[in-house]
């Protein structure tokens, strides 16, 4: 009786976090008139609500922009903070204890501190309605830093010195014996970055005016506030479901190491 | 062997330059920019300890504030109870773990700006699926975004659905750390489920409840999507959060020096009141 209580009630929690995306899948497929008595599937379903979205906003335009810049930082992220990790467990070199305070520093500095003179900058360096504006700034992650040389740690120092008489320079040990080595942090470091730059939008929204070059999660934003999608529910949510589908596709392949990631980026803060 | 010297600097180097260029350089420059009014297009004007003065007499700095305020105090506990019952449910023999876990963290995953626009929906005075619910059982329409009263209330428990999973797993994990014979011990005194709860399992995980503070305090200070494109920070501003009011500010009516002036002072907020709840829960332990 007691295992069935439990199973009842964390079946009830899974519905209240998993229904609200079914009911937004089943209504934006729903003519505008069924949304309000909707509860399960709508009577006609059509793709018409999408077909709204693709002709009104370049949707696929900024599903690749949002591609483009997601995929160039997190390399970004990959190559900067792996090469300074490694430097930070392998290396000796001045002001090393020095950078790894600034970098912890760093981290627990407030955003809102920086946001404005961050954008005056990117106006100074004209990257503003550019791609660079996007990525540039998001090229160094503390976080990133402090997983790979968690990371190194663990990995002996023997293979490193064994490396090093043999003649190879650091950064070919780093990304020829380290890298095959390293798969957990790097995976890590990707999800964890790319889900970052995936779903950030005020950044973008301050940067980018140019509709051409916005990203899908800016695009839908504006999209629902402005007035284009004529209040209409239907295409508001077909928009949303389209910005929701990569990643829920992502998750739904790589589920055990999302949840993994974010465990323990929540552990390091 | 002059090579081998020069490497460690080369691979640092990258980080060197982005932390003067994106973050020293701001932070001075934010800090010059208080005693400054400009538009970014005409030349910086000293204006001396205007800012301040402003800001102190500024209706809406304290009103976000006051919003701020009340998302935490709904968010937090809200947060912290459900995790862990949800955690604790979790943390015992049961089968489909993985699927529940999997449900849970759903929401954590997504975007923001699809959960904002979906619990719009939800939320909606006549036909929103809340509403829907309550009619069902004959209970009155709430205003959940329409109630000014209410507004910021919604938005937190928006904000508690979309990132309670992260925090399930997190309690999950905190629990499974607490060793069985401490429990094996207090059933030996005859303790109660309570009482082991109470001395043992919350002792054990005050660690995991201090992140969870933590953690929901600087997303309470960093609202912006959310009333932004629920709300735009109405009805009466009784939504508008710390950032969606440095956002109006500079890039609205481009006060550049009075936005950066908000930004220094949010920031200072934030690392008081981490400092406070750091107190106060090591001394709960």
């Amino acid at each position: 009786m007691k295992k069935f209580i439990t199973y009842l009630i964390l079946s009830i929690g899974a519905i209240v976090f998993v229904y609200p995306f079914f009911w937004m899948l089943s209504a934006s497929v729903a003519p505008e008139s069924e949304i309000s008595k909707l509860v399960l599937l709508p009577n006609s379903p059509s793709l018409n609500n999408y077909s709204q979205v693709i002709d009104k906003i370049p949707i696929f335009r900024a599903l690749c922009n949002s591609l483009l810049v997601s995929s160039i930082i997190t390399i970004g992220v990959l190559l900067f903070s792996s090469m300074i990790g490694y430097a930070l467990s392998y290396l000796e070199f001045k002001g090393k204890n020095l950078l790894f305070y600034i970098i912890v520093f760093t981290m627990t500095l407030p955003f809102q501190i920086t946001l404005i003179p961050q954008y005056i900058l990117v106006v100074k360096f004209g990257m503003v309605d550019s791609y660079l504006g996007l990525i540039v700034p998001y090229l160094i992650s503390g976080l990133g830093i402090i997983i790979f040389r968690q990371y190194f740690k663990t990995i002996p120092i023997d293979m490193i010195d064994a490396a090093r008489i043999d003649g190879c320079g650091e950064f070919r040990i780093l990304f020829t014996i380290l890298w095959p080595n390293a798969v957990p942090a790097i995976i890590t470091v990707a999800i964890l970055t790319f889900m970052g730059s995936w779903n950030e939008v005020l950044w973008p929204i301050i940067v980018i005016r140019k509709e051409e070059l916005m990203t899908m999660p800016q695009l839908v934003t504006l999209f629902a506030v402005g007035g284009r999608a004529e209040s209409q529910l239907g295409v508001k949510l077909a928009a949303a479901a389209m910005l929701a589908l990569p990643i829920v596709v992502a998750y739904s392949f790589f589920q055990k190491y999302f949840i993994q990631s974010m465990a323990s980026s929540g552990m390091k803060n | 062997m002059k090579k081998t010297k020069l490497t460690p600097y080369l691979m640092i180097l990258p980080y060197v330059i982005f932390f003067i260029t994106f973050i020293s350089f701001p932070v001075i420059f934010s800090f010059i920019l208080m005693f400054h009014k400009w538009n970014i297009i005409a030349p910086m004007q000293f204006i001396g300890l205007s800012n301040f003065y402003h800001l102190f007499h500024d209706s809406l700095f304290f009103k976000s504030l006051l919003n701020t305020l009340i998302f935490l105090i709904v968010h937090i506990p809200l947060q912290i109870i459900i995790a862990l019952f949800f955690a604790v449910m979790l943390n015992q023999k049961i089968r489909f773990i993985g699927f529940f876990r999997a449900a849970y963290f759903l929401p954590v995953i997504v975007s923001g700006v699809v959960v904002t626009i979906l619990w719009q929906q939800l939320y909606g005075f006549e036909s929103g699926m809340l509403n829907r619910f309550l009619s069902a059982f004959g209970i009155a329409k709430v205003g959940w975004l329409e109630d000014s009263n209410l507004a910021m209330m919604s938005i937190a428990i928006m904000a508690t659905w979309k990132n309670v999973g992260l925090y399930i797993i997190l309690f999950l994990a905190g629990l499974q750390t607490v060793p069985n014979y401490l429990y094996e011990a207090a059933d030996l005194e005859g303790a109660t489920s309570w009482q082991k709860f109470r001395y043992i399992t919350l002792p054990m995980i005050n660690p995991t409840v201090f992140m969870v503070v933590i953690l929901s305090t600087i997303g309470g200070f960093s609202l912006f999507i959310e009333p932004y494109v629920m709300t735009g920070g109405g009805p009466l501003n009784s939504t508008l959060s710390a950032v969606l009011y440095i956002y109006k500010q500079g890039f609205f009516f481009y006060h550049m020096g009075y936005a950066s002036t908000l930004g220094f002072f949010f920031a200072g907020i934030i690392l008081v009141v981490i400092v406070i709840q750091k107190k106060f829960v090591e001394r709960d332990a």
